[in-house]
Parts: structure tokens; sequence; C-alpha cells
């Protein structure tokens, strides 16, 4: 009787997906579907606070 | 300088007050304002906007929305960042969107969480079930079946309830739409295999009832997510009507206040550009009034102290000095909106192609499904089984193709009218606009583009045209504007220029007394063409424009098909009767001018009454009470808010031929409806008699509806296709 273990797990990773997409949703990835899309051509220009940026990656 | 700049407070001030009336505190001291930006389009000028921003003082946050073009912004201090200026440097036009839309759409995230909930128990459900039917043993079957219930039962109370709550509410009124056979379908297929389930039966339905609702679903998410998107492009137009406007006290201080304060009695000023907020009486000061948003007339009427300007009308020359003669619950543009809501009555109530179809589709399924229990009860006896099988009758009959036909076809029909820059309101807008047979045309603004044109230019040399077009460029009057595009802008050392408001601009160069303007003003005599505009060196003619309200591209065209497809077409129009007439002419149609809004709805109610269904289309704030009394209504991009507001279908292309394919799309739509009707009727014609014969088991019945849903879905994206595409 091994889908006494295999169906819980099926089931729970079917759970997980439901909860990672309601999260999603919820914190408002879904609002802009077509920037996030072109938002990975922006250039980082701007080093972030914590890590300085890498010499030679700088532009002004 | 443009003498109006000293007695109004400075632009910039003025900017920064309408940005703060228009934000809204979001706590911690912050202030939050959506603006619409229609440019934006691309990953630069996502970064572009956000660097340039969220470098400026006290701003905390920005955030483009590349979808709905808009950009937050949230700012910490009392007084808000130059925001709209920072924009327009990069070169961006931008307005801030309505506070009392701020508010996000909760139906669409409801929907997509019901959407994602139903998926998630279709597929588990389905895969139990598919262990069922290649033959588990009778205890494994049994837990599986409990398993499908356990999964089943939430996710018809969490995704189900959209439609049990629409079928509830037309129940209660009386009434019955598609989500009332839909309801009783899938809440009898859970019941019965419950029961099986603790009888240990053979069948249980569970995976039908849930597929059911997750392919509904999608229909219903993809129709909220179109109609969202086409309502969020209709927002994201240029905003005509006034926010607010500057008040003088009584010790002559200026302030600026939102609308809703402005009281009879009170002094406003009205700068050059900017629109009447509410009626008015004018006290001093001279300019032009553009009224064709509110009459429909052409040309701009002159204004001067003792005339009346209606709330809406555009200032476009010089400052004025003017007396409210009215709050803004009584200007005329709210007598517009009382007016649109008494027309309302009409297209509400319209009854779509699926509630019409479920009138009468619900008791033929619900008299079957009794007739056959009663059937098997009477003979066979044995009351479980004719339960089981009047059960499989209602499951197999469940609207799924139905259901989905409609709003399928209206996604896919609105997606390419979309691709063709027509929005639509909304799935029924397609169904009315497929039934018309009249059209009227408003003349300004619709038939006729919005600005006037350029039609005719002699100048004696270079020099003069350069001369013209900066002189031109230092006046915001509709002509001068077209005048000023006629050159790339060049800065010519003037001297004393100055704008006398309802004639023109005058300025000296190198000695020379340049005027730019009224003939009658520039060159001192009468010239008998009163839109004529000339440029005068010391009183002598050296440049003469002339300026026509030009048709729109493909006028023509586009009534030509419209009158060879059969349709009656006519020109309804506010205006003077000559410039109706020449229009006319040119087109060959008939016309009615000098028409008054409530004139415009009552010639659509009689037309009604005769039996005739009427298009609309207009643009202006006349036309509203007309758009709303027409069984379905089209305004340009360009039209007043309220126009656009009130029209089904809002073209943004300056052309005219947006009106004939919108109607042959609609057609097409209406057609491929018929067909994935006919094709849900043949498939039932096929199923139940298969259902009362008593042969459906679980997996005859998934294999027939995800069949038949395949099929309509498949059939209503042929509109993609075909011919009369752009």
């Amino acid at each position: 009787m091994s889908f006494f273990f295999l169906i819980p797990i099926a089931l729970l990773m079917g759970l997980a997906g439901l909860v990672a997409f309601l999260w999603a949703l919820k914190s408002g990835q879904y609002e802009d579907l077509d920037g996030a899309a072109v938002r990975i051509l922006i250039e980082d220009e701007t080093p972030t606070r914590d890590e300085p940026a890498p010499p030679g990656n700088t532009r002004s | 300088m443009v003498s109006g700049m000293l007695t109004a407070r400075s632009p910039l001030d003025l900017k920064a007050a309408e940005l703060d009336l228009a934000s809204a505190a979001v706590g911690a001291g912050e202030r939050q304002i959506e603006l619409v930006v229609p440019e934006i389009h691309c990953a630069g000028c996502i970064a572009r906007i956000e660097r340039a921003l969220t470098t400026l003082p006290d701003v905390t946050e920005a955030r483009v929305n590349l979808s709905t073009r808009r950009v937050r912004v949230r700012w910490r201090s009392a007084t808000p960042p130059p925001v709209l200026e920072t924009l327009a440097g990069l070169g961006f036009s931008a307005h801030a969107a309505d506070v009392d839309r701020l508010a996000a759409d909760p139906a669409r995230s409801e929907l997509l969480r019901a959407l994602a909930v139903a998926g998630f128990a279709a597929i588990n459900i389905m895969l139990l079930s598919v262990s069922v039917w290649s033959g588990a043993d009778v205890e494994t079957r049994q837990i599986f079946h409990w398993l499908s219930a356990l999964i089943a039962l939430p996710t018809l109370v969490y995704s189900g309830r959209v439609f049990f709550r629409s079928a509830w509410q037309a129940l209660r009124r009386g009434r019955t739409n598609m989500d009332v056979p839909i309801s009783i379908g899938v809440i009898t297929a859970f019941a019965l295999s419950l029961y099986e389930t603790i009888t240990h039966g053979p069948h249980a339905y569970f995976d039908a009832a849930v597929t059911l609702l997750f392919f509904l679903l999608i229909g219903r998410t993809l129709d909220q997510l179109m109609r969202e998107r086409a309502r969020s492009a209709v927002q994201g137009l240029a905003r005509l009507a006034a926010r607010g406007a500057t008040i003088i006290t009584a010790d002559g201080e200026h302030i600026y206040r939102p609308i809703a304060a402005i009281r009879p009695g009170m002094r406003l000023l009205i700068a050059a550009g900017e629109r009447a907020p509410v009626n008015a009486h004018v006290l001093s000061g001279a300019s032009d009034a553009d009224v064709s948003l509110l009459t429909g007339e052409s040309a701009s009427i002159k204004i001067g102290p003792g005339d009346d300007l209606f709330a809406g009308a555009l200032n476009l020359s010089g400052p004025l000095t003017v007396e409210a003669t009215s709050s803004a619950e009584d200007s005329f543009l709210a007598e517009m909106m009382r007016m649109m809501e008494a027309a309302e009555a009409g297209p509400s109530l319209y009854r779509c192609i699926a509630d019409r179809a479920a009138l009468l589709y619900a008791p033929v399924v619900h008299l079957t499904a009794l007739a056959t229990l009663i059937g098997w009860w009477s003979l066979g006896g044995d009351f479980h089984h004719a339960v089981t099988v009047a059960v499989a009758v209602l499951i197999i009959t469940c609207p799924c193709a139905l259901g989905l036909a409609v709003p399928m076809v209206h996604v896919a029909a609105a997606r390419r009218l979309f691709a063709q820059g027509i929005m639509v309101k909304d799935g029924a807008a397609l169904e009315r606009l497929a039934e018309i047979d009249t059209i009227l045309f408003d003349k300004t603004g619709t038939l006729t583009l919005p600005e006037p044109v350029l039609v005719s230019r002699h100048v004696s040399d270079a020099k003069a045209s350069q001369i013209a077009a900066a002189l031109a460029a230092h006046s915001i009057h509709p002509y001068a504007r077209a005048i000023a595009r006629t050159e790339p802008r060049v800065a010519l050392p003037f001297e004393t220029i100055k704008e006398q408001a309802g004639a023109g601009v005058q300025a000296r160069l190198d000695g020379a007394l340049y005027r730019l303007g009224r003939s009658a003003w520039a060159s001192g005599a009468a010239d008998g063409d009163e839109d004529a505009v000339v440029l005068t060196r010391d009183g002598a003619v050296i440049a003469r424009f002339a300026f026509n309200a030009a048709l729109r591209p493909d006028a023509g065209a586009a009534i030509q098909q419209l009158k060879f497809d059969g349709y009656t077409v006519e020109i309804i129009s506010g205006d003077h009767v000559a410039p109706v007439e020449n229009l006319a002419r040119t087109l060959d149609l008939a016309a009615q001018a000098r028409v008054t809004p409530g004139d415009k709805a009552d010639y659509i109610a009689r037309r009604t009454a005769s039996g005739g269904k009427v298009l609309m289309v207009g643009d202006g704030l006349n036309d509203g009470p007309a758009l709303m009394a027409a069984h379905v209504s089209m305004a340009p991009a360009s039209a007043a808010d309220v126009g656009r507001n009130a029209a089904d279908f809002v073209f943004l292309r300056e052309g005219l031929m947006a009106v004939p394919e919108a109607i042959h799309t609609a057609r097409r739509a209406a057609q491929l409806v018929h067909q994935n009707m006919g094709l849900a009727i043949l498939y039932n014609i096929i199923a139940v008699p298969i259902a009362i014969a008593g042969y459906v088991t679980p997996l005859i019945a998934a294999i027939a509806m995800s069949g038949s849903s395949i099929l309509v879905v498949a059939n209503a994206l042929r509109i993609g296709g075909g011919k009369g595409a752009a």
C-alpha cells in the first residue's frame, strides 16, 4: 500500500503550488505582467545599498 | 510675456495644488498619487521615469506599471514634489488618475483565486478518478472517492460561490440566468456522488463537478480581464473635465480649490487653456472659447465681459475673471449626467443572449431530468437507479459548452478589436452592435477631427513663414498651434510679445511690428473671411493661412462602406446649419443641424419606438444623453470624459474606418456565437438519449464535457483569423 505515502505527497505538492500562487497574487506580482516581462532588460545603474558595485561596472 | 501670467498664479503652483487634491494619504505622513502616463511603452521608459522620480527630494517610492501605463508615486512632505514637471522634462505627458478609481477591482483577484483553487482540485481529483476508471479494486476505489469528496467540498464552497451567488440573485428576483442550471448541475452531481460514496456505489462524479467549475471559471476570468483592460485603456486617455479651480477671495488672494467647493457668487480665475469648471458669468477679460464639446459648434466664439460661459467650455486665448452662477451639481455637465441617467433605461433592459438561451434551456433540461426520473421509477420501480440516471442527465446536459460558448467568442472578438485600437466595454455591447440597422453620426469631433487643420498657406517668403511659426508658438489657440507646427521651432529675438485675446499675437522684430491673427485686427481692414489668419508686417499682409475642420481620414470610405452594407446613415449635429449642410453634401447623407442634447436623445427614442436599432457615434458632452439612449454607442478617444464613459465602444485611431470594422467583427462574433449554440444543442441531441438510456458513466461524462468545451473554444478562436483584418 505505497499510495498511503504517495497520495498525501502528491496532494501536498499540489497544495504547495496553490499556496505559492495565492501568495504571489496577494503580494501584487500579477499587477503588471507586461512590466515584469521587460524589467529584466533594465540595467542596474545604482549599486544596492549594502554591497558596493564591482569595479568597472559603474556608469553614471 | 503673455499678459495672463501677471494675474494668475504661476503654473507650477497650480500643478502642485492639483496634485495635492488628487493624492490620497496612505499613513505614516505619506501621500500617494497615481498618474496616467499614456506614452510609457518600453523598459527604457520604466527605467528613466523611476530613476528620475526616485531621485526627487521627499519621494519615497515611484513604481511604473507598464500594463496600465500608470506611475504610482509616494512622497513625505506637505507640498507635492515636482512630479509632473520631471515627467514633462523626460518627454512624458501625465495627468492624475481619479482618486475614487484608485481602489483596485476586487472582482479580478477573487476570480483568479477561485480559478486557482478549482484548477488545483480538478487536477488532483482527475488523477484519482483516472485510477478508478482504469480498474481500482473496491477498497482503493472507496478511499479515492472519499479523498475526492474531501477535495471537492471546499472547492465547491470556495470557487462555486461565484456562480451560486449570481444564480441566487437571479432567482430571488424571479428571473433565471445561465448560472442557475450550472449551479443545479454542479450541486446535484456532488450530492449524488457523496451519496454513492457513502453507500459504496461504483460511480462518483466529483471530477465532473469540479472540472465544470474550472472550465467555466476560465471563461469568466478571461471575460473579466478583457473588460478591465478596455476600461483602463479608456481611463488612460487625457482627462478633459476640470478637477479644481482658482478662486479669488474677497481680499484678492488666489487659492486652488476642488470643484465641489465652488458656490454661486464666488469669483474665479480661468487661465488660457483651462476649462470652465461651472457655469459662470464673465466679469472681465477678453478671450475666445471653444464650446465644441458642449454644443457641437466648430468655430470658437468671442467672449467678453457680460457673456455667459457654460461649464466645460475651453478658454483659448486670455485669462478671464468670472463669477460662478452655479455650483458643480447644477452645472451644464451635471445636467447632462442627469439626462444620461434618465436615458440609460434603454440598453439596461437588454438581456444578453446567454441569459435568453438559459430561459429556454433550463426548463427543458430540468423537465427532461424529471421525466427520466419518473419514467425509470414507474418502469423499473428502483428509486435509487432512477435518481442516478436522472442526475446523470443533469450532469451531461450541464451547460458547460453554453457557458463557455458565448464569453470565449466575446473575449476573442474583443482581443481582435483591441489590436485594431477599438475598446469594447463588455460582451453584451458586441451582441447589440450586431443588431443595429441605423447609424447616427455627430459632426464636430466625430466625422471631423477635433482640431482644425491648416488647409492652405500663402507666404511671401521663407522668413515670413518662420516668423509666423515663431509668433504662433506664443499662443495656445488651436489655429496658432497648427501654424507653429509648420516650421521647426526657432527662437527669434522678438521684443514686447503680446497676445491680444480674441484677436491674435503681436511682437516687434528688427523695428517692424508683426501681427498674427484675425485679418480685421492684423491688417486693420475688414477681410470678409472670418476664419482666415494673416501675418502682417506694419499692417501689410505677408502671409495668409486658411483653416477648416477636416474630415477624419477614411470618413468618406467608411460612410460608403456602411451604406453599401445596407445601414441607414444620418448626421445629427448641434452645429450651425451651413457647416452641417456642407458636410452632408460632401458625404451625401441626410442631416439635422442645431439639435439640442435632449432632442438628440428624443430623436433616437422615437426611432427605437418605431422598431429601429440605433448606433450613435458621438464625442461631445451634448452627445452624452444620445449615447445612452441609443441601442449601442461609439465614441472617439478625443471625446469628452462623459461621452467616453457612456459609450460602449471607444476607438483610439483617427480614422473612421473603426466603425465599419467594429460592426464587421461584432457580426462575425454573433455568427460564431450562434454556431457555438448550435454545436451545444447538437451535443445535447447526441448525449441526452445516452444519458436517459442510463449508459452514462463518469468516464463518458468527463469525455463528453471536455470534448464539447474544447470544440466551442476552438470555434470561438476562429474569429482571430478570417477576412477583414485591418
